[in-house]
């Protein structure tokens, strides 16, 4: 199929950035979309053109590298799919696709396509984790968790972090992404210690960051790719106001 | 910074202040259609009514202040929200798409200060009088000598426009709440499968109850069903 691109091109964070069209003639349904990408970069570096960055890594839609606004919508049209696995066969012949970086002044382009997301890891390192000792595995069972809250957090721990909630929310909000690192340690006994410390600085530190606030538009709910709900956005404003009203 | 000060700035708590004040702000316009909706009754009732709040004094000043605070901290906290979204995004996108986000959601800002622009009309005419001064309550009196506020009503929407611009600015409210109302409740922490049908049904049955209970006044007045009293023209 023959398809026309209208891709972001960005030399680097100080560039100003445009739009640039691009055709291609030869587009298999076959392929995935980066791998479309890879064969226009294939015909630009042939041309002795700059190919396009573009982040990926595994392209199996589990390490949350790939990071692209497909028409508007963070990682395409597809549902529950990360960019790297929608298929060129959702497209047809004479289409064109506006393909974007992710949006926000917390997720500054690096160049193209490739926006850096250290926010994110700053957010994580702020409170995302539990201080336990990490030596040898702990016996089975022997700290028992019941099925429903186990469902629970590992339905939150399912977050990837792609940052397709912060692309996706008008506001560039990072509350969905907070909220299942909150709401999956939150959930567990292991968490329950620094339940109050962990929410107070990571909610602080997603603030600092520059992402906006929530106004429960829920567009991050409808990209996610691993399809967290918005419930955990209640559970960590409910763990957030417990633990303004208790903590000294 | 002091610390509560501190805290303010948080997302979250800005949220919490819009929802606890939003919360207020609806428990008063449902208590101000209760009130209105006398109006069906007839003059006396109405009149009486008015009257009775009237005589509240200073516990209705205090009520009107508390009422003043929460729309003023309504919009300061909406605006700050509004300030720290758009310096989220200073790049927008080329293509812009929405997958799920209602017209109510995306709009809310304008149709809260359109809302707020309404209010304030609507004092300068029920409230101040500066509107029709020549119909006001505190000019025109009721057979007992009542500030008459049933005719003064009848009056003010006997005018087209005025009743158009009250239709407006209660469908307005009626699609700000649609989106408020479970907004609300999510930002107070309370989302559930059990009651989340019942905060997601609060939403559109609360806005039409509202929508519904105001206009049905000025149509009422506008054909006929409400009269200005015998010996009154």
């Amino acid at each position: 199929m023959k398809l026309t691109l209208h891709i972001w091109r960005q030399k680097n964070v100080h560039d100003q950035g445009r739009m640039v069209t691009y055709k291609l003639d030869d587009v298999s349904p076959d392929m995935s979309f980066l791998e479309m990408l890879d064969v226009l970069n294939e015909e630009l570096i042939s041309k002795r053109e700059d190919p396009v960055a573009f982040e990926h890594d595994c392209r199996e839609g589990i390490c949350g590298c790939c990071s692209l606004t497909v028409d508007g919508i963070a990682h395409g049209p597809e549902r529950a799919t990360t960019v790297c696995q929608l298929h060129m066969r959702h497209y047809s012949d004479g289409d064109e696709i506006y393909i974007e970086p992710f949006r926000a002044r917390a997720f500054p382009v690096i160049k193209d396509l490739v926006v850096d997301r250290g926010s994110f890891e700053r957010v994580i390192q702020s409170g995302g984790f539990i201080s336990a000792r990490t030596g040898s595995a702990p016996d089975a069972n022997s700290i028992p968790i019941g099925k429903d809250e186990a469902e629970t957090a590992f339905d939150a721990a399912a977050c990837i972090g792609c940052g397709a909630c912060v692309a996706a929310c008008k506001n560039s909000s990072a509350m969905l992404f907070v909220a299942a690192k909150v709401s999956h340690l939150g959930n567990l006994p292991q968490g329950q210690v620094e339940r109050q410390e962990r929410v107070l600085n990571m909610v602080a530190k997603m603030d600092e960051e520059g992402f906006g606030g929530c106004t429960n538009y829920y567009e991050c709910e409808a990209v996610c790719p691993k399809q967290i709900p918005v419930k955990f956005i209640a559970q960590m404003n409910r763990d957030y106001l417990k633990a303004v009203a208790t903590s000294d | 910074m002091s610390k509560p000060l501190q805290l303010l700035q948080s997302t979250i708590l800005s949220k919490v202040v819009m929802a606890a004040t939003g919360v207020i702000l609806i428990l008063f316009v449902l208590g101000h259609m209760l009130g209105n909706l006398q109006i069906f009754i007839g003059q006396d009732q109405f009149n009486d009514y008015a009257e009775k709040l009237q005589s509240l004094g200073p516990g209705l000043w205090a009520i009107r202040l508390f009422l003043l605070l929460c729309v003023v901290l309504h919009i300061i906290t909406s605006l700050y929200l509004k300030k720290l979204n758009s310096d989220a995004r200073p790049v927008q996108y080329v293509y812009q798409n929405t997958v799920q986000a209602t017209l109510a959601s995306r709009t809310m800002l304008i149709s809260g200060l359109m809302i707020f622009f309404f209010v304030v009309y609507h004092l300068l005419h029920f409230t101040i009088g500066t509107i029709e001064p020549s119909t006001f309550k505190g000019t025109i009196v009721d057979y007992a000598g009542r500030p008459d506020v049933y005719s003064m009503v009848i009056y003010g929407f006997q005018n087209i426009f005025i009743s158009a611009s009250y239709l407006i600015a209660m469908v307005l409210l009626g699609f700000h709440l649609i989106h408020a109302v479970p907004s609300m409740f999510q930002t107070l922490g309370i989302n559930h499968p059990k009651c989340n049908p019942l905060i997601h049904g609060l939403g559109p049955v609360l806005s039409v109850i509202i929508v519904v209970g105001y206009i049905s006044i000025p149509i009422a007045i506008l054909a006929g069903f409400v009269t200005l009293p015998k010996g009154v023209m």
